[in-house]
């Protein structure tokens, strides 16, 4: 059904896109900077949990791992500012290339498993990185982590110092990433991935080279990860060890499924609600953690497919021409 | 070295691997019989260990707390079958989340009645202090939770082998689908085993919280131990959560005694290294 109203006004979700965006620029000028801050979060959340989508998704690879690349972005991120430069083209090709290095492993191991293993071995493999930060204290600063971070240089003379020029910034690098990833998805790759979703058999017996696919999938979702945990790293000024454990893999894994698994707008829309939820509600009670809780078993029990696919499927109703 | 260091290494080890076999084996045979990996497994152990804590303040009865602890957290369990999982059956990515999200509520809830400030659960006073045999040193307690994990492990293994609701446990291990079509009510045994599966990590919290002390945290710890267990044995075989509760415990004890600085890696490493090169595990089948 998207695709046919896609099809058919070619023009509509461009344009959308673009009043969004318009929308969202503007509400950067107006927010109070608390506000802003909360947007700049769930920004970074949805990027980190778009990249996750590509696996989970479209491909159809549950990992519960994704943390660690978005920690590995992070750190790297952290170690250029404070080692070798404040240019922030530099630190995040260094950051995403070392977050697609790790992926390449961590892709290379994970992948000679499937199903339910490859469930456990990705949640393994976040946790040793979550305990190579934890326990390398001369590089990662152990679980203190890394401190005094200064917000980036651009280079063209913006400043982001101020969070409503951050924001601008964030949004930017939302955009982009949602733009490469609509292209990549529509792309044949993209495609040949959904087809591995939904039947891998058949993909191996069209000549598809599935492990390949699978690779490539992981890979650069774990560079889109990488590169949310760059935006993280110079917003709040620090990292630590807390960034790359199972919470964090957990969370985004919800915001996935909360916004609609294998859709191009579900990663955002699930980042925005517990982004916004947990800012809020944890502001009123000391018992978030309950809450969020409740949120993970809500979702299961009745919103398994996600808000987008309520709000694309009108149950009784009959579809839209 | 000398022969009391290796020896109080051994007896670390070994009461270690006992206390993550009562955590494992439960863990292990829910997922061989109904495919759910259940992160809430933890908390289990989590909620038995303070509701020991909360039964010996007002007992004084080490006893009384492990009955406490092992019906209460297998009421917890039955209706965390029931009511919740058992709706997202054949969601694996579903169940573990949704256990992810009852292992928040139930921590955050521990935290909430009984504080974040670690506690240890007092020993029946006979099993304090330690016993001599010429220089060596036993300490009572570790002694007696090994013979009890032997002792549980045999009973296990009994009731698996020799009984009929055994018997129903391993086809539907096996072949869940044609138990179901000779006419058992397999649900029904789901709930019992997972009940089982609960009472045995609740009972596990009172025993480990005495040795090991109950703190938040302390049920994701053990969760993740147990899974490198379960991994290591294989999903769904107790005897592997046997031999792979030995592998961990001694491999956990003797890592973080030799080199404390990698005691992160103690556990997840020879997972990780078990799921790359024999995913089934020592004892699972493929």
């Amino acid at each position: 059904m998207h695709r046919t109203a896609a099809a058919t006004r070619p023009y509509l979700i461009p344009a959308a896109s673009l009043v969004v965006l318009a929308i969202m620029s503007v509400l950067g000028w107006q927010l109070s900077s608390y506000a802003t801050g909360l947007l700049v979060d769930c920004l970074i959340f949805a990027v980190l949990a778009l990249g996750l989508n590509l696996v989970l998704g479209y491909t159809g690879l549950p990992s519960l791992g994704h943390a660690a690349f978005f920690g590995v972005g992070a750190y790297a991120a952290a170690l250029m500012a404070l080692a070798v430069t404040n240019n922030f083209w530099l630190s995040a090709a260094a950051a995403v290339g070392a977050s697609l290095m790790l992926g390449a492993v961590y892709g290379y191991l994970a992948l000679r498993t499937s199903g339910v293993y490859f469930l456990i071995i990705t949640l393994a493999l976040g946790q040793i990185t979550w305990g190579v930060a934890y326990s390398w204290r001369s590089v990662t600063g152990g679980s203190d982590g890394l401190r005094g971070i200064e917000r980036p240089d651009l280079g063209f003379g913006l400043s982001l110092e101020s969070t409503a020029g951050y924001y601008f910034l964030a949004l930017a690098a939302a955009a982009a990433c949602l733009l490469l990833m609509t292209l990549i998805v529509r792309s044949p790759f993209g495609q040949a991935l959904r087809g591995i979703h939904l039947n891998a058999d058949r993909m191996a017996a069209l000549g598809y080279n599935v492990w390949l696919y699978k690779f490539l999938a992981f890979i650069i979702s774990a560079g889109f990860s990488g590169f949310a945990g760059v935006l993280f790293v110079y917003y709040k000024g620090f990292i630590s060890p807390e960034a790359v454990g199972i919470a964090v893999s957990a969370e985004i894994t919800l915001m996935v499924i909360l916004g609609g698994a294998g859709t191009l707008l579900g990663p955002f829309i699930g980042a925005f609600v517990v982004v916004f939820l947990s800012h809020v509600i944890s502001g009123y009670t000391a018992r978030w953690m309950m809450l969020l809780g409740s949120l993970y078993i809500l979702v299961m029990l009745f919103a398994p497919k996600g808000i987008m696919s309520l709000l694309t499927s009108r149950p009784g109703g009959k579809r839209a021409p | 070295m000398s022969t009391a260091f290796y020896t109080i290494q051994i007896m670390n080890g070994l009461s270690l691997a006992m206390l993550l076999f009562l955590i494992a084996s439960g863990l292990s045979v829910i997922f061989g019989l109904m495919r759910i990996v259940n992160l809430a497994h933890g908390s289990f152990y989590l909620l038995g260990g303070y509701i020991g804590l909360t039964t010996l303040a007002h007992t004084d009865n080490f006893w009384l707390a492990i009955l406490a602890a092992a019906v209460a957290v297998a009421v917890v369990g039955m209706l965390l079958q029931r009511l919740l999982l058992q709706k997202v059956e054949g969601n694996e990515l579903g169940q573990v989340l949704m256990s992810f999200g009852v292992l928040l509520v139930i921590s955050d809830f521990c935290l909430w009645y009984w504080g974040g400030l670690p506690r240890t659960l007092s020993r029946p006073e006979f099993l304090d202090g330690s016993m001599r045999i010429n220089a060596l040193v036993f300490p009572k307690y570790r002694l007696a939770l090994i013979l009890t994990g032997f002792v549980v492990a045999l009973l296990i293994w009994l009731v698996i082998e020799r009984t009929k609701i055994g018997a129903i446990i391993r086809a539907g291990v096996d072949d869940g689908e044609m138990v179901r079509g000779i006419g058992i009510d397999i649900r029904m045994v789901f709930l019992i085993v997972f009940g089982v599966g609960a009472a045995l990590a609740g009972a596990a919290g009172v025993l480990g919280g005495a040795m090991l002390g109950i703190y938040p945290g302390a049920d994701f710890e053990v969760l993740l131990q147990a899974f490198a267990v379960v991994v290591i044995g294989g999903l769904g075989s107790l005897r592997g959560a046997f031999v792979g509760s030995l592998l961990i415990g001694f491999s956990d004890t003797i890592g973080k005694a030799l080199m404390p600085e990698l005691a992160m890696f103690t556990v997840f490493v020879p997972m990780v290294a078990m799921l790359v090169i024999r995913p089934e595990g020592l004892f699972g089948r493929a």
